[in-house]
């Protein structure tokens, strides 16, 4: 499970509605920005310029996706492009690999589950 | 679309070839499938640099992000090479599920590293993740770690987050250091100090920072426990709760592409991987293709920019944009640079090399391919049967045929080949993957811009 840092970012209460939105900038810590985007259905507030699968992190989500061989589930392993373990569904879109796609208000991420997904779309 | 030269990947080889090469008046493009230049060593910095949880030597890579950003290049970031045909020079590309062709008269692989699979029992699970991708979420996402955080492996990356989670006010409860006992004394034989003493000085100060953190050494018999999520980690003499593992035994060339163009590839005995056969200046065995920087061989962000620019002049020189003298006048420096920059390699290489049980792991239930779920025993008894490679493992399993084509597994099942088969890893070779290099869409393939 991860959080925002309490010390860049301010609590989730204190979030308007959907789009952007822009808390104290900080010289110290960098931009504050951060965008709505929904996790299976509950929206979240992640920090602009995050990936869909960071926003599976802090969604808290237990899964990203079931293997399809054994329905095991797993989350993001490296982030960078190379397990292909953060393969979702993002806006209606299935088998796309979730650490390379920036999280854009809005966003719809659900997990991919059960049996092989063919690579189509 | 044509240009002189392009460049793949816009970490620091990618940018500083790039910079190198604007001003030698080539035309250049820059292909990078993050939307933001930095690599991984540099990620997130245009947002992150004044960040003091990450540290002084993650915003020194800014003047080299700045100069990037002003060069009038065609600059394509999120967007994917997904086949790169050599002999005419043609790139196919995909963004925003869209593609596209570019040619070019010469491509520079800029790609750099992986991290090196770690395939303990339970790595799988749910909250065990590489520590590459614990400071990717600090750096892009400003998140940490929630709970218990165990840390287990070696290597100056795995220091550096344990340094930055502490400063990010989310320190790790307990780091597991898998470096066997012995390898302090092989790696002073190694040499390099006295060359390497400024790097050094800089890795002594970062292990001072994490002192405080509670640590165990020489450890061995790794795994992970726990139902749906990773519960507990444990170890030959012990075992904690943990909510999140962090696993890291180093980086290797990111060797997919290279391989999938059928580059010739040496045996990195030092750092126990698979690299890109090179000239001084990145010239890869194919006329057409250079790679520079970590995919050509792990040395860090300083040694890739000066990899960078001395591919970045190598191209200008092949299309008489530099002359010989003006070549050996530019390059001379940089190689200079390089060196310095490489003098600490046998030591760390030797310190910090990897424990057989990381490479092939012993326990024949642990899986090994993470996307189609095979174990090392299923690997094994391939061997046995007459799998002589990875490749030829595929007519027994599908272990390397998964999403990933092998990125994550194929060190590993080469190493349990040679294992079973009493043969060394060198021997076995290579997965061959294939284009395209990362999976795309029949629609994406239809779409063309
Ligand atoms: S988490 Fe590994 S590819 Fe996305």
């Amino acid at each position: 499970m991860f959080a925002l840092r309490p010390d860049r970012f301010r609590p989730a209460s204190a979030a308007g509605g959907a789009g952007q939105r822009r808390g104290t900038p900080d010289a110290r810590t960098g931009p504050t920005a951060t965008v709505e985007v929904f996790v299976d259905g509950i929206p979240v507030r992640v920090p602009e310029g995050a990936s869909a699968a960071a926003a599976v992190l802090l969604a808290g989500s237990p899964l990203i996706r079931e293997t399809p061989v054994t329905g095991a589930p797993r989350l993001p392993y490296c982030l960078m492009g190379v397990c292909f373990d953060c393969l979702a569904e993002i806006d209606g879109i299935a088998n796309r690999q979730a650490c390379m796609v920036p999280a854009v208000p809005g966003m719809r991420i659900a997990p991919q589950r059960g049996a092989r997904v063919a690579f189509r779309s | 679309m044509s240009c002189d030269l392009a460049i793949i990947g816009a970490g620091p080889a990618g940018m500083a070839a790039a910079v190198e090469a604007v001003d030698l008046g080539l035309s250049v493009a820059v292909i990078d499938e993050n939307p933001a230049p930095g690599g991984q060593i540099f990620r997130g910095l245009e947002g992150a640099a004044g960040d003091a949880a990450l540290g002084a030597d993650y915003a020194a890579g800014l003047p080299l992000l700045r100069a990037f950003r002003a060069l009038r290049i065609g600059y394509r970031p999120a967007t994917t090479l997904w086949h790169l045909e050599p002999e005419e020079g043609v790139l196919s590309l995909l963004a925003a599920g869209t593609t596209s062709e570019l040619t070019a008269g010469r491509v520079l692989l800029a790609t750099g590293a992986q991290e090196r699979p770690v395939p303990i029992p339970g790595w799988t699970l749910p909250g065990v993740m590489t520590a590459g991708a614990a400071q990717i979420l600090l750096k892009t996402a400003g998140a940490v770690p929630k709970g218990r955080t165990v840390l287990a492996g070696q290597g100056p990356l795995l220091w550096l987050l344990a340094a930055q989670l502490a400063r990010a006010g989310a320190p790790p409860a307990l780091i597991l250091e898998t470096r066997p006992k012995g390898r302090l004394a092989e790696a002073l034989r190694a040499g390099g100090l006295l060359a390497g003493a400024p790097l050094l000085a800089k890795g002594l100060a970062l292990l001072a920072k994490t002192r405080r953190i509670p640590r165990l050494r020489a450890v061995t018999g790794l795994h992970a426990e726990g139902t749906g999520h990773v519960r507990r980690v444990l170890w030959d003499g012990g075992a904690t709760e943990c909510d999140t593992l962090l696993l890291h035994e180093g980086v290797v060339p990111a060797t997919h592409i290279p391989l999938a163009l059928g580059l010739e590839h040496d045996w990195d005995e030092a750092q126990r991987c698979w690299r890109p056969r090179v000239d001084a200046y990145g010239a890869s065995s194919h006329p057409r293709v250079a790679v520079a920087g970590d995919g050509a061989g792990i040395g860090g962000w300083q040694a890739a920019v000066a990899a960078g620019r001395l591919a970045a002049l190598d191209a200008a020189r092949r299309v008489g944009r530099l002359t010989e003298a003006g070549f050996a006048r530019r390059a001379g420096p940089l190689l200079a640079t390089r060196r310095a920059a490489l003098a600490l390699r046998p030591f760390l290489d030797a310190l910090y090399a990897p424990p057989g049980w990381v490479l092939a792991p012993p326990e024949d239930a642990t899986l090994v391919c993470r996307c189609e779920e095979v174990t090392a025993g299923q690997v094994r008894a391939a061997a046995r049967l007459g799998a002589t490679g990875p490749n030829q493992l595929k007519a027994y399993c599908r272990a390397g045929m998964g999403p990933c084509q092998g990125r994550m597994c194929g060190a590993t099942v080469a190493a349990l080949i040679a294992e079973a088969r009493g043969t060394t890893p060198e021997a076995v070779g290579t997965l061959r993957p294939r284009a395209p290099y990362k999976p795309l869409t029949v629609a994406e393939l239809a779409r063309t811009g």
